[in-house]
């Protein structure tokens, strides 16, 4: 498959952003074709985080350009760039547990009435979110009981079910997801996994953020690795193993690199 | 042992259903506030025959208008994990512009309680400006507030009460009868305004973020909902509430006095809401539970007064009240987290 001939539906060219005289993006290029999982993987101080915050609007990059569908954006918060459909999902679980589900969903996009009760008294209509919000669960296969139950009395990888159906009932474009397992068990980060799958599967591309190896090999139709500021490589799960994956991520020599993978295959 | 009792099993699920069920209706927010609302009622009555006599609870009721009000503002605040320790004298200090406009400067009654409540309001935005503007905590702004509050009431009054007031300034004082009991039309304010509070925080996006912002700050602001500006607005309308209470407090007292509502109201406002169900750590909480925690505390002072306890162990039992409140708040906190 050759992904080079189709527009990105996201796209940076050249990203610079600099912290006195540390330097964590150094020129870093990106690229989110439409429908896959685009995994970025880096050591820890590669700039991952950084250009994920650079292409989520949560800051702004000192020299470079980012091109959604084609055409230049500038994003000056997080807010500019939910407008422009993309949506972000936190490591930390960044929902507010006491909440019931159907309320963290529309949190901050609550509908009302229809008619002079919402116009006029601003009330909400909370059985259509909630009916909005069972559609969606339904659809992305996550299994809850109620959307009236908070959040809290969730397991914690329901919570961040909760956190990724918000992200793709909301983004129009695109998800990011920032290490969203981190926080989860075995079990739980399983559920995940086959969620952030069927996100892919409604037509919503994905960048998934992840230290995890076994698990970026497993999702991700590409993989963007970065070292030192900069795009190093853009690999598949066809064609490189983890071990050499992890190799052009630290940057270790071919005789590393041999050394690693005769481990690798052993 | 090997053979399991079908009735005994069955006796068990039995147990554990009634268990359940108790546990839900327990935790349904403002059930348990008013079981021990139910209690206390109970004490007194045994103690003092006059206890549930019509005009002894019509007067309760009177004296819960005050702090039922500034209850309101108080629980919004609190939902944000806030505090606002400036409402009484705040009140105090509406209280006084209201009075002395009307009876030194011969201000008409309606601009004269305008000026008072817009005197709050501006301390509410005091408040909230300096809370998320500057980022400073609550607890410290507020109880800076609170003494610029009690500095200006005095200064502004020059230590004199304000009494013969124009009859318009006592309208909520008005009593109607109604099955044998006296009701102030101050009474059928507070009761309004609880029910547009509980309309706010419950059926409005408003509302919504409220809770949301004291439940999860950061969850809140990732969402796009604008943090400062629903801080802002829960401080202001703490402002507007203790401009209201000064209002009704002028028309209870019928005068205006510097030295009122420094001491109890303050803390009583703390107390009602905490009594209530809502919780210091914010994002729980109803406004439902503070008007019955508001009466909860009126109910104390009364009962006491009836049963001849002196003023000043009234002081000791809310203070003792507050604490066991919080105490079981910060338990239940620790059990979620």
């Amino acid at each position: 498959m050759s992904a080079d001939d189709r527009t990105p539906i996201l796209e940076a060219r050249g990203l610079v952003k600099r912290y006195g005289h540390v330097v964590a993006l150094n020129g870093a290029d990106f690229e989110l074709y439409p429908g896959e999982i685009l995994a970025i993987i880096g050591d820890n101080g590669a700039g991952k985080s950084t250009l994920i915050k650079a292409l989520s609007g949560a800051l702004q990059p000192d020299e470079g350009e980012i091109r959604l569908d084609g055409d230049p954006v500038h994003f000056r918060s997080p807010r500019d760039a939910r407008r422009a459909g993309i949506e972000t999902v936190y490591q930390d679980l960044a929902v507010a547990p006491a909440l019931d589900i159907a309320t963290n969903i529309f949190l901050g996009r609550e509908q009302r009435r229809r008619g002079p009760l919402g116009l006029g008294l601003r009330l909400l209509d909370k059985r259509a979110m909630r009916r909005e919000a069972t559609r969606h669960f339904a659809e992305l296969q996550i299994g809850v009981q109620s959307m009236s139950q908070p959040v809290e009395n969730l397991s914690g990888g329901q919570r961040q079910g909760v956190a990724v159906a918000r992200a793709a009932t909301w983004a129009r474009r695109l998800v990011i997801m920032d290490e969203p397992t981190a926080a989860l068990g075995v079990k739980e980060t399983r559920q995940v996994l086959d969620l952030i799958a069927r996100v892919r599967e409604r037509g919503l591309p994905v960048i998934l953020i992840s230290h995890d190896m076994p698990h970026v090999f497993e999702l991700a139709d590409r993989i963007h690795i970065m070292r030192l500021g900069r795009r190093v490589a853009v690999v598949t799960p066809q064609t490189h193993t983890m071990p050499e994956a992890v190799a052009i991520m630290t940057g270790a020599t071919r005789a590393e690199l041999d050394q690693a993978l005769t481990t690798g295959e052993s | 042992m090997t053979t399991t009792d079908p009735t005994a099993s069955e006796q068990a699920g039995w147990t554990s259903d009634a268990l359940e069920l108790g546990r839900r209706i327990l935790t349904t927010p403002a059930v348990g506030p008013f079981i021990a609302l139910l209690a206390t009622m109970a004490f007194f009555s045994f103690k003092s025959d006059r206890f549930l006599e019509t005009q002894n609870l019509s007067l309760v009721l009177q004296q819960v208008m005050v702090v039922g009000v500034l209850a309101i503002g108080q629980t919004m605040v609190i939902l944000t994990a806030g505090i606002d320790l400036s409402v009484g004298t705040v009140m105090a200090l509406g209280q006084i512009v209201m009075t002395k406009l009307a009876v030194e400067n011969g201000v008409p009654a309606i601009p004269a309680l305008l000026l008072g409540i817009l005197t709050c309001v501006a301390f509410g935005v005091l408040n909230g400006g300096l809370v998320t503007a500057i980022r400073l905590p609550a607890f410290i702004v507020t109880l800076g507030t609170l003494n610029i509050a009690f500095a200006l009431t005095h200064v502004v009054s020059n230590d004199l009460t304000f009494p013969g007031l124009p009859s318009e300034l006592l309208f909520f004082g008005r009593t109607f009868s109604l099955a044998g009991g006296d009701f102030t039309y101050g009474v059928v304010l507070m009761l309004v305004l609880y029910a547009i509070a509980w309309y706010a925080l419950t059926q409005t996006a408003w509302g919504r973020h409220v809770y949301a912002v004291g439940d999860n700050p950061e969850a809140a602001r990732l969402t796009g909902i604008n943090v400062n500006r629903v801080l802002l607005s829960v401080y202001t309308l703490a402002g507007l509430m203790s401009g209201i209470a000064a209002m009704l407090l002028v028309a209870r007292t019928e005068l205006g006095d510097p030295n009122a509502g420094q001491t109890t109201e303050n803390l009583d406002s703390i107390t009602a809401v905490v009594l209530g169900g809502t919780s210091l750590f914010g994002g729980r909480g109803t406004v439902i539970g503070t008007l019955i925690g508001a009466t909860i505390v009126g109910v104390f002072r009364n009962g006491l007064t009836l049963i001849g306890v002196e003023v000043i162990y009234q002081y000791l039992v809310t203070g003792i009240l507050v604490i066991l409140a919080v105490s079981v708040d910060q338990l239940t906190h620790r059990r979620r987290a």
